[in-house]
C-alpha cells in the first residue's frame, strides 16, 4: 500500500535512499542538498539502514569513494549540489568510463559567480558532457519516482552508467509538497539486489578498474560508453513503463502537455514545467494553440522523441535555465534545434535563458514568451535567443 | 486556491509556520504547498515564506505575487518591505502587533483588504514564557483561511507539534495554549 504524504524534495529523495538501503553513501554537504546525507545521517543513528556511510573531507573524496565502493562491487551513492558537483567533475569521467552505476541525487544550483545558493542547471550542465545518465524532475514526486528507477536502469547489464537524478534546489527540494510514498517492501522489490557481474573484491577472478589507457585502447573505451549511453535509451523507457505499470504514475523520455493541435510550445526541464503548464492553460481558455513539452531525460538525449513531440509546429520557445556562453543559446536549445534538424523542419525557435540564479518564473513570464512565439508565427521577426525575466 | 504570504525575519518562525501550516491542511486532505524563499541567511535579515492550499493538485512552483493572505510577523518590516504588494482586493492581513486600532489602521491607510490585528507576542509570552508569535499567528490563519474547524485544527496541530518538537516535549502544550488562545485572537479593524 503506497502512503499519502507530505514532504520536501529533499526528504522524498532521503526517504527514497532509506527505503533502498545502498551499500554505502559517501557525501560532503553543500546547500541546498545538505539535507539529504543529514537525514540519511539520522537513518544511520537510528538504525534503519544498514549503509556505510563516510563523512568525507570535500566532494572530489565523496565522488572517489563512491568510484571505490563501486568498484569493490557495493551499490554507491551521494548527493551534492553546484560547487560539490564542480568539485567531482573530474572523478564525474572515471566513474562513467569505468562503467560504475553509481547515483547521485543532484539538487541543482547555480554555479559561482556570483556567489549564489539558489537554482539554476548550470552545475549539471556543467557535467553534461561526463558520461552520466541524467534525469530531470518537475517536483518533490518526481524526484522520488526518478530515484527509484535510477539504479534499475544504472545497473543494466547493457548500460553500466552511473545517473544522476536532478531536482530544483529550494524550489522543490526545500518545498513541503503532496507526494506518494511507496511502501519499503515494494521499494525493495522493485529496486532488486545489485549483482554485479564483475567486482573487485571477487577472488574467483581478479581485476583492475581504472588503468592507464594508452592510445591504442582509449577509443575503444569510448565507443563503448557510446554503445552504453545509446543503449540506456531502451533500458530508460523499459524501466519506466515497468514503474509506471506498478504504480499509475506515467514517465517517458518526454512528457507531452496539451500539444494535440498545438501551434506553439515551450520544451522546457524541471521545476518551471509545472508553472508553464498552469500558463498553458490560461492560453488554451483564450482559444491559444499553446502546448508544453517536458524533457525528463537530457542524457542520453532523446532526439527521435523530441523531433516527433515537436513536429507540426510553428513555434517552439526552447527553455534553457543555464548559459553555455557560446553567445547563440544553451545547452538545451542547441541539442533541441539540432534534434530537429533534418526531421521536423520549418519551426521557428527562440532559446530562452530563464531563471538563473534562482530568478523567480511566474506564469505570466510563460504568457509573455507564447506572445513572443505568436508574433513569430505570424511573420514577426526574432532573436535566435533571448534572456527572459531581465532587467536590461 | 488559497495563497498566503508570510513575512517575518529570520529567526521568528515564519518559515516553520508555513511548514506547520502546511502540515495541518494536508492533514485535512488539502493538495498543500509550504516553502521559504531564501536570502542570505542571517538572524533578523526579511524573509519570506508561502503557502499554496487547493482542493486539486498545485503544479505552479513559482512565488506569491496576488496572496489571499499576508501574515506580518514583525510590524518594523512595514515600510522597509511593500508587504501588501498584490494582496487580493478581497484579501485579509493579519498584523502581530499590540499597537491601538487607530495606529495600525493608519499603517495600512492604502490597503483595500481586511485588515487583522492579533498581539501574538503576548499570547506567546504567557503561553510559552517568550515571544514567539509564530504558531498563534498559524492559529489565526488557519480560521481565517478557513480550511478547517477550530476543534480540527488543535487536533492536526497536536499531532504536528509532537511530531516537530519530539526532541523537547515541554513546549508542547505551550504551544497548544497559545494556539488555543489565538485561534479568536485576531480582531478585524
Amino acid at each position: 500500500m503506497s502512503k499519502r504524504d507530505r514532504l520536501s524534495g529533499n526528504e522524498a529523495v532521503a526517504t527514497a535512499i532509506r527505503q533502498i538501503d545502498p551499500d554505502v553513501i559517501a557525501a560532503f554537504p553543500i546547500t541546498p542538498s545538505t539535507e539529504i546525507p543529514q537525514y540519511i545521517s539520522s537513518f544511520k543513528a537510528e538504525g534503519l539502514i544498514g549503509t556505510e556511510f563516510v563523512t568525507v573531507e570535500s566532494e572530489h573524496s565523496a565522488m572517489s569513494a563512491c568510484i571505490g565502493a563501486s568498484a569493490a562491487g557495493a551499490r554507491a551513492m551521494t548527493a551534492t549540489s553546484s560547487a560539490g558537483m564542480a568539485l567531482m567533475y573530474e572523478l564525474l569521467y572515471v566513474a562513467a568510463s569505468d562503467r560504475l552505476p553509481i547515483v547521485m541525487a543532484a539538487v541543482n544550483r547555480a554555479l559561482s559567480g556570483p556567489i549564489n545558493i539558489n537554482a539554476d542547471h548550470s552545475d549539471s550542465m556543467g557535467a553534461r558532457d561526463s558520461g552520466w545518465i541524467q534525469i530531470y524532475s518537475e517536483n518533490a514526486q518526481e524526484a522520488y519516482d526518478n530515484m527509484l528507477m535510477a539504479h534499475r536502469i544504472a545497473e543494466h547489464p547493457d548500460v553500466m552508467l552511473p545517473v544522476m537524478i536532478c531536482q530544483d534546489g529550494f524550489i522543490t527540494s526545500h518545498a513541503v509538497e503532496n507526494v506518494v510514498i511507496e511502501d519499503d517492501s515494494f521499494v525493495k522489490g522493485f529496486v532488486g539486489e545489485y549483482r554485479p557481474e564483475k567486482y573487485l573484491l571477487n577472488p574467483d577472478e581478479p581485476l583492475g578498474v581504472g588503468p592507464y589507457s594508452v592510445s591504442i585502447f582509449y577509443m575503444e573505451i569510448k565507443r563503448q560508453q557510446f554503445e552504453a549511453m545509446s543503449k540506456a535509451r531502451a533500458v530508460i523507457a523499459q524501466v519506466s513503463a515497468d514503474f509506471t505499470a506498478q504504480t499509475g504514475r506515467e514517465y517517458g523520455m518526454l512528457e507531452k502537455y496539451r500539444m494535440d493541435g498545438a501551434e506553439l510550445a515551450i520544451l522546457i526541464m524541471s521545476s518551471a514545467a509545472g508553472t508553464g503548464k498552469d500558463a498553458v492553460d490560461i492560453l488554451r481558455a483564450k482559444g491559444v494553440k499553446a502546448g508544453l513539452v517536458k524533457l525528463r531525460v537530457f542524457r542520453p538525449f532523446p532526439a527521435e522523441d523530441v523531433a516527433e513531440a515537436l513536429g507540426g509546429l510553428k513555434a517552439l520557445g526552447i527553455m534553457d535555465r543555464s548559459d553555455g556562453f557560446s553567445a547563440c543559446g544553451g545547452p538545451l536549445g542547441a541539442e533541441v534545434r539540432a534534434a530537429l534538424y533534418g526531421k521536423a523542419d520549418g519551426i521557428r525557435t527562440i532559446n530562452y535563458i530563464y531563471g538563473l540564479g534562482g530568478r523567480d518564473m511566474r506564469t505570466e513570464d510563460f504568457e509573455h514568451i507564447f506572445g513572443e512565439l505568436a508574433a513569430m508565427r505570424d511573420g514577426g521577426e526574432a532573436p535566435d535567443c533571448r534572456y527572459q525575466g531581465v532587467r536590461e | 486556491m488559497i495563497e498566503i504570504r508570510w513575512h517575518g525575519r529570520g529567526g521568528q518562525g515564519a518559515k516553520t509556520a508555513a511548514l506547520l501550516l502546511a502540515d495541518a491542511a494536508f492533514a485535512t486532505g488539502l493538495y498543500v504547498q509550504g516553502f521559504p524563499e531564501y536570502g542570505p541567511e542571517r538572524m533578523g535579515a526579511p524573509i519570506t515564506a508561502y503557502n499554496r492550499l487547493d482542493s486539486k493538485p498545485i503544479r505552479v512552483h513559482s512565488n506569491i505575487y496576488s496572496p489571499d493572505i499576508v501574515v506580518i510577523v514583525d510590524e518594523s518590516l512595514i515600510g522597509p518591505v511593500d508587504v501588501t504588494a498584490g494582496l487580493k482586493s478581497t484579501g485579509s492581513v493579519i498584523v502581530n502587533t499590540d499597537r491601538p486600532p487607530a495606529a495600525v489602521r493608519e499603517m495600512f491607510a492604502g490597503c483595500t483588504g481586511a485588515v487583522y490585528a492579533i498581539d501574538a507576542n503576548e499570547i506567546s509570552t504567557r503561553a510559552l514564557g517568550r515571544a514567539l508569535p509564530n504558531t498563534p499567528l498559524l492559529a489565526a490563519v488557519a480560521r481565517l483561511s478557513g480550511i478547517m474547524p477550530e476543534d480540527e485544527f488543535i487536533r492536526n496541530m497536536r499531532d504536528s507539534f509532537m511530531h516537530k518538537f519530539s526532541s523537547k516535549p515541554e513546549v508542547i502544550e505551550g504551544n497548544m495554549n497559545a494556539i488555543k488562545e489565538a485561534w479568536k485572537g485576531a480582531v478585524l479593524l
